[in-house]
């Protein structure tokens, strides 16, 4: 049985391995394009104007309260009845995104708010311009308060890579599956699967605590 | 190419074949509750042991309870929900759709409610429970009278937020054609071709549901708060 | 007559630091003994181990013959039962430095707890006798309120109140002024000398030397895990017979 499995494993490494790629891709561009809407969200959310704010907390209030599934079926569905043919990849890309925005949005908007008013009336006080104080005071230690929990939503966007599955595309989860309807090994190949996730999570699991320990300010 | 962006041009919203099946969504969202609020309510009993064991000064207890929530945690739980389903029966575990899928999210929930717990216990002051040793209380009765109250009041807000990511999980259970929510509106839209309507719909009663979820939690904050 | 407390060649460590290197004393029903000394010599860990709130590796600790925590059985010495640890504790009453009232209880649901959970008291029974010992330490006004609610001094009073209502043998105080702000010092000692003069037997843990010398029937001087010196208050505060004692009353506030 064991044996056999190997083998399938080995048979199957090209298909498991591309879907391996495609889940890091998805979670990697998920990630970046995520974090830049979020950065900006996370802006709008403690500097914006009155209307901008509550259009942008409106929109992470909608996109945290909808299951990342919704937002993936929806993405993909919706975008083509609309004209814009984006594919599964794309569309379940962007929907990973959107959920990671406004995510990362409200990090970062709790990460400026938790520094104490002290902090930019100090800068005020030895003539900093508002772009200096951000630049010099607010940004440096805001990115450390939310570098750590940044991580673990990075963990999250490799988990829900996963969803992509459902609209059709290749990662390592509709391998596995197709894998599975060939071998008939579910239990095997589902534990492999899982096994991996657990062992790139894991990872970025360990980073957050590293990066944690290091980004603590020294006391 | 052309066509169909000749066809978005056309496209109007009509919210006429939602509404007729709008039953079907109310069914699918109660079924939803109904997963989320048994699979929570096992997994807090999960969740409060592990974080017993987490907290643990007995190794025997506190690294197979760490080990738990570690492996959950940093595994998706679509893959959790396909394996109980599709690879268990072959260990001749054979549950139903939905009990295999409540199973599921209980364990899950059992994690990260842990996690939860564990947050509000290490806050609990040593001195608590040697002044219900003092006057001669039992450590269950010193954790059922003291310990657990005290941590339940401090851990409400973070409670609340993972209560509300648990219920949305429960589409998750759309996979194995549990026949909840985002299940159903995934057949509407197959059947209707009202795509947007749909997931407009959808989406709003899913954002109803984690509002509503979320002053609950805030309204039971208020109720339970300590006055000082 | 059996001594109300008797220790017995009592030895602690933690790890490998020994903190009690083997302390004898004996205590009478009525007695109040003051046990001071500077921080590390031992003395709150003594008061924790007669509460096993503190395991200890030798020596024994009875009260009024009981004897505390352990068993010897075929020369094996064993902690007892959780159950008759839980209820031999229930003997001595104790407060703390940091009161530690529970939080999310009213004073009166503070003081009835334990009637209710170890004296299996009905409501109504616990609740008459919360109101009298709250009175007793004058605020019945506040039984309703909740810690938070509370100045520290009404606390600490809220937390001898909860103590002494379990009807102990012995009351144990553990620096019970130290986390107060001055001005509320004294309420919580005019609490503790109205017991002493009912007669209850009270082994107190203090920095507060002036109220030693005032409500003690004897003081214990603690000096590195040993009793360095004891006696009348009166003689050791006035005519101290070790230099060590001396040195700690030089450096020690009469206030």
């Amino acid at each position: 049985m064991d044996f056999s499995f190997l083998d399938q494993l080995w048979l199957a490494r090209i298909p498991l391995l591309k879907g391996l790629g495609v889940s890091v891709s998805i979670s990697l561009l998920s990630i970046v394009v995520g974090t830049v809407l979020g950065v900006f969200v996370g802006l709008a959310l403690v500097y914006g104007l009155r209307p901008v704010k509550w259009i942008v907390r409106g929109y992470t209030d909608f996109i945290r309260g909808t299951p990342v599934l919704v937002l993936v079926l929806a993405s993909y569905y919706v975008l083509s009845t609309i004209g814009i043919d984006l594919g599964p990849f794309q569309a379940g890309v962007l929907a990973l995104a959107v959920f990671c925005s406004s995510h990362v949005g409200e990090l970062v908007r709790g990460a400026l708010q938790s520094i104490p008013k002290g902090q930019t009336e100090a800068a005020k006080a030895i003539g900093l311009t508002f772009a200096q104080t951000f630049a010099y005071v607010l940004g440096p230690q805001a990115l450390r308060q939310a570098l750590p929990a940044w991580v673990n939503t990075a963990a999250e966007m490799v988990k829900a890579s996963t969803l992509l599955s459902i609209i059709g595309v290749s990662e390592l989860l509709l391998r596995t599956q197709e894998v599975i309807s060939r071998t008939f090994m579910s239990l095997e190949f589902y534990f492999f699967a899982g096994f991996l996730y657990f062992v790139i999570n894991y990872g970025i699991e360990r980073f957050g605590r590293y990066v944690e320990r290091k980004t603590a300010v020294p006391s | 190419m052309f066509h169909e962006t000749a066809a978005s041009m056309t496209y109007s919203l009509n919210f006429a074949a939602v509404w007729r099946s709008f039953d079907l969504l109310l069914e699918g969202l109660a079924l939803s509750l109904g997963l989320a609020f048994v699979a929570i309510l096992i997994g807090c009993v999960i969740g409060l042991v592990t974080a017993f064991g987490l907290v643990s000064g007995r190794a025997l207890l506190r690294k197979p309870a760490g080990l738990y929530v570690t492996v959950i945690r940093n595994t998706p739980i679509l893959v959790l929900v396909l394996f109980s389903y599709f690879a268990l029966p072959e260990l001749g575990v054979r549950l139903g759709k939905i009990e295999s899928f409540v199973a599921t999210l209980a364990i899950y929930s059992g994690a990260y409610l842990a996690e939860v717990f564990r947050g509000g216990l290490i806050a609990i002051p040593p001195g608590q429970r040697e002044a219900g040793l003092a006057i001669g209380l039992t450590e269950m009765q010193i954790r059922t009278s003291i310990i657990i109250p005290l941590m339940l009041r401090s851990v409400l807000p973070s409670l609340g937020s993972t209560m509300i990511s648990l219920f949305k999980d429960t589409s998750l259970a759309a996979a194995i054609a549990v026949p909840e929510l985002t299940f159903e509106a995934r057949k509407i839209n197959v059947e209707t071709f009202r795509v947007i309507e749909t997931w407009i719909v959808a989406s709003c009663l899913y954002v109803a549901t984690c509002s509503l979820l979320a002053a609950l939690m805030r309204a039971a904050e208020r109720r339970l708060a300590v006055p000082r | 007559m059996t001594n109300l407390l008797e220790i017995r060649d009592l030895h602690k460590r933690y790890g490998t630091v020994e903190v009690l290197k083997g302390v004898d004393c004996s205590m009478r029903q009525g007695e109040v003994i003051s046990i001071i000394g500077s921080s590390g010599s031992g003395k709150t860990t003594m008061l924790r181990c007669i509460n096993m709130l503190e395991e200890f590796q030798g020596g024994t600790i009875a009260i009024d013959g009981q004897e505390i925590g352990y068993e010897t059985a075929g020369g094996a010495r064993r902690r007892k039962p959780e159950r008759e640890i839980a209820r031999q504790r229930a003997l001595t009453g104790m407060a703390f430095q940091q009161f530690n009232l529970f939080p999310h209880m009213t004073a009166a649901a503070n003081v009835m707890l334990g009637l209710v959970k170890v004296k299996k008291m009905s409501r109504d029974e616990a609740m008459v006798l919360a109101e009298k010992w709250l009175d007793r330490v004058g605020l019945l006004s506040r039984k309703d309120h909740y810690p938070g609610q509370l100045s520290g001094g009404q606390q600490q009073r809220v937390a001898i109140a909860r103590a002494i209502a379990m009807n102990p043998k012995l009351m144990l105080f553990d620096e019970v002024t130290s986390a107060l702000d001055p001005e509320l010092v004294n309420e919580v000692l005019q609490v503790i000398k109205g017991l002493a003069e009912d007669g209850m037997s009270m082994l107190i843990v203090t920095h507060e030397m002036r109220f030693a010398y005032e409500v003690s029937s004897r003081v214990i001087f603690m000096n590195q895990g040993r009793i360095g010196e004891e006696g009348d208050p009166r003689e050791m505060f006035l005519k101290p017979k070790t230099e060590r004692l001396a040195e700690f009353l030089k450096t020690s506030t009469f206030n």
